[in-house]
């Protein structure tokens, strides 16, 4: 349903993909690793047309989204990016109550549809305690969430997310990835992120992309493609890798750097 | 400070019927001293009375060019300082005041016989020189910051011709003073109907902007991710502050610290939400340049002080008192 056809993307004179291709299924969770500067989060800024592409195209249901008109796009894929600095007195509900402009015309005001839109977002991420407080009085895993009800609320098929879990305590971190994982199953949006954490991103993807200079190394099912050898060549570390008794999935044990890899 | 919801919308009305009030009241207070009464009369009665026509003829016109002044100016601020997203942002920064000055200083000390156009060609300087620091601020789309930098730049220069031209023509330089430091003497009807128009555009222009401005409060990938077109909503948003900025300059003047402190007190009460600011800043700024100008017109016994020098003197450390306060 979203589709990368030979993307070449940078900034200024510094080109950072140089030649990517990437097409994301309906349904599912993906998870896009790499280090820093692979160009992870630039491929998902491109994906959400927050950057356009120097060459090549990124097609969304059979339209390139260049020609699409932005409102159009974010009807479609929401991004949740890594830095939100919204004022912080803004109330949850109000916040959230953002997520409907796309669907909005710039004369038309909030309906009783939107509240209830609003409501059952606020619900669905557990904040309704929160609605009326201030962003800026809420913990930082609040508040992450509080801006996944608005991507709710924006009734996107596909949302895409940049390092959600970053800033976070642990514990929010979990709660965070539970979270999006149930709207994945439950909403049916597939979901795009960028992850750092490797774990995160072995337990709760059902696809592994994994980056290194602005290449696909590697691109399949955690099981499947994570190793010693694919993680050392990435990331010039040593590890250990067994499988989570939870998830079955692939876990990672860093042991030490690789010097001069 | 901040109010609950209800008390928002009991604060604007209030300011609203105040700022009526004072400008009917002031119009007691000057070198002549009238009753309330006495101005109420002078309404009322065809006769041209001495209290009529300093009332009719000078006082009340006066007053209500200062009303529509300061709101221009304070909704000025508040939408360039949305664009911005900088609270020290001033409609100043974007080179229109500094244009359109370069041009009515031409025209008042080199060009005099063109002086019934000055409002005309001091707002066209003023776009001009807007204009220019957007085009030198333009790469890829509208970054705040580049801006600021070009709008200091094309300051930097402009106010160079202008020192030249204080130089130059310094026998005359007296004439000139009074438009740099805005000054609504001698104002009539003629400078309200002028203005009242492109006031009431840009007024009501401004009210449309509000979810534009609130939304480019969340950030640009916010904002784009929202489906709005940053750049554009940008663009917008500058065009209908420098227009308010231009036409009230082209008639009155340069006047600071209006655009810079109205939209920092509405802020304070109202929150961050241009629902309130909005229409806030617009009575705020009415009442606040109300109050300085009588002050222009009276601390000075008979020698008038231009509104520009109040707003300067009195507004600087009354800025500088809200920081330390916020910081408290």
């Amino acid at each position: 349903m979203l589709s990368a056809r030979r993307l070449k993307v940078g900034y200024e004179e510094r080109v950072i993909i140089e030649d990517l291709s990437l097409s994301i299924k309906q349904g599912g969770i993906t998870a896009i690793i790499g280090p820093n500067g692979c160009g992870k989060s630039t491929l998902l800024k491109t994906l959400s047309r927050m950057i356009p592409a120097m060459e090549g195209e990124v097609i969304l249901e059979g339209t390139n989204l260049q020609q699409m008109k932005s409102k159009k796009v974010s009807q479609k894929i929401c991004l949740l990016s890594q830095h939100n600095n919204a004022p912080g007195d803004l109330t949850v509900e109000q916040l959230v109550y953002y997520g409907r402009l796309p669907h909005k015309k710039w004369y038309e005001s909030k309906t009783g549809d939107d509240q209830t839109l609003v409501d059952w977002a606020i619900e669905e991420t557990g904040l309704t305690k929160y609605k009326q407080t201030p962003i800026a009085a809420l913990s930082g895993g609040e508040r992450q969430r509080a801006y996944i009800a608005q991507a709710l609320c924006q009734k996107t098929d596909i949302l895409l997310l940049d390092e959600p879990t970053t800033y976070l305590d642990v514990s929010y971190q979990l709660d965070l990835m539970e979270l999006i994982c149930e709207i994945n199953q439950k909403f049916k949006i597939t979901v795009v992120m960028v992850l750092h954490e490797l774990n995160q991103a072995s337990r709760y993807s059902d696809r592994l992309v994994i980056m290194k200079n602005g290449e696909i190394i590697s691109d399949g099912i955690p099981n499947k493609i994570i190793n010693q050898k694919i993680i050392q060549d990435v990331y010039q570390i040593e590890c250990e890798i067994d499988q989570d008794p939870i998830s079955n999935k692939p876990r990672i044990h860093p042991i030490q750097t690789i010097k001069g890899a | 400070m901040k109010l609950s919801l209800s008390n928002k919308y009991i604060v604007i009305v209030l300011s609203f019927f105040l700022l009526l009030f004072l400008v009917i009241f002031f119009t007691t207070i000057g070198s002549v001293s009238l009753t309330l009464e006495e101005v109420i009369q002078a309404f009322f009665s065809d006769e041209e009375t001495v209290a009529r026509t300093i009332v009719y003829r000078m006082r009340l016109p006066r007053n209500i060019l200062a009303t529509l002044v300061g709101a221009n100016l304070a909704i000025s601020g508040i939408l360039l300082q949305s664009v911005m997203k900088n609270p020290l942002a001033d409609p100043g920064i974007t080179g229109v005041s500094t244009g359109a000055s370069v041009v009515a200083i031409f025209i008042i000390l080199v060009a005099p016989h063109w002086i019934h156009a000055l409002p005309l060609f001091a707002f066209i300087g003023g776009a001009l020189a807007c204009g220019l620091v957007f085009l030198l601020a333009w790469k890829n789309g509208i970054q705040p910051i580049r801006i600021v930098l070009a709008g200091v730049a094309v300051n930097s220069i402009l106010g160079g011709f202008i020192s030249l031209l204080s130089i130059l023509y310094s026998d005359r330089i007296q004439s000139a003073l009074f438009w740099l430091n805005g000054s609504l003497a001698s104002k009539t009807w003629d400078d309200i109907y002028l203005l009242l128009p492109y006031s009431i555009i840009g007024l009501i222009a401004s009210l449309f902007l509000i979810r534009s401005a609130n939304v480019l409060q969340l950030g640009d990938e916010s904002a784009k991710n929202l489906g709005f077109n940053v750049s554009r909503t940008r663009l917008l948003i500058s065009a209908v502050a420098v227009f308010l900025a231009g036409v009230t300059t082209a008639i009155v003047g340069v006047i600071g610290f209006i655009g810079l402190i109205v939209p920092h007190v509405s802020r304070m009460l109202m929150g961050s939400d241009h629902k309130y600011t909005i229409p806030f800043s617009m009575v705020l700024g009415g009442i606040i340049l109300l109050v300085a100008d009588t002050l222009a017109r009276t601390v000075g016994g008979a020698i008038e002080i231009p509104v520009g020098v109040i707003t300067s003197i009195v507004g600087g450390p009354f800025f500088l008192y809200l920081l330390r306060k916020k910081g408290a």
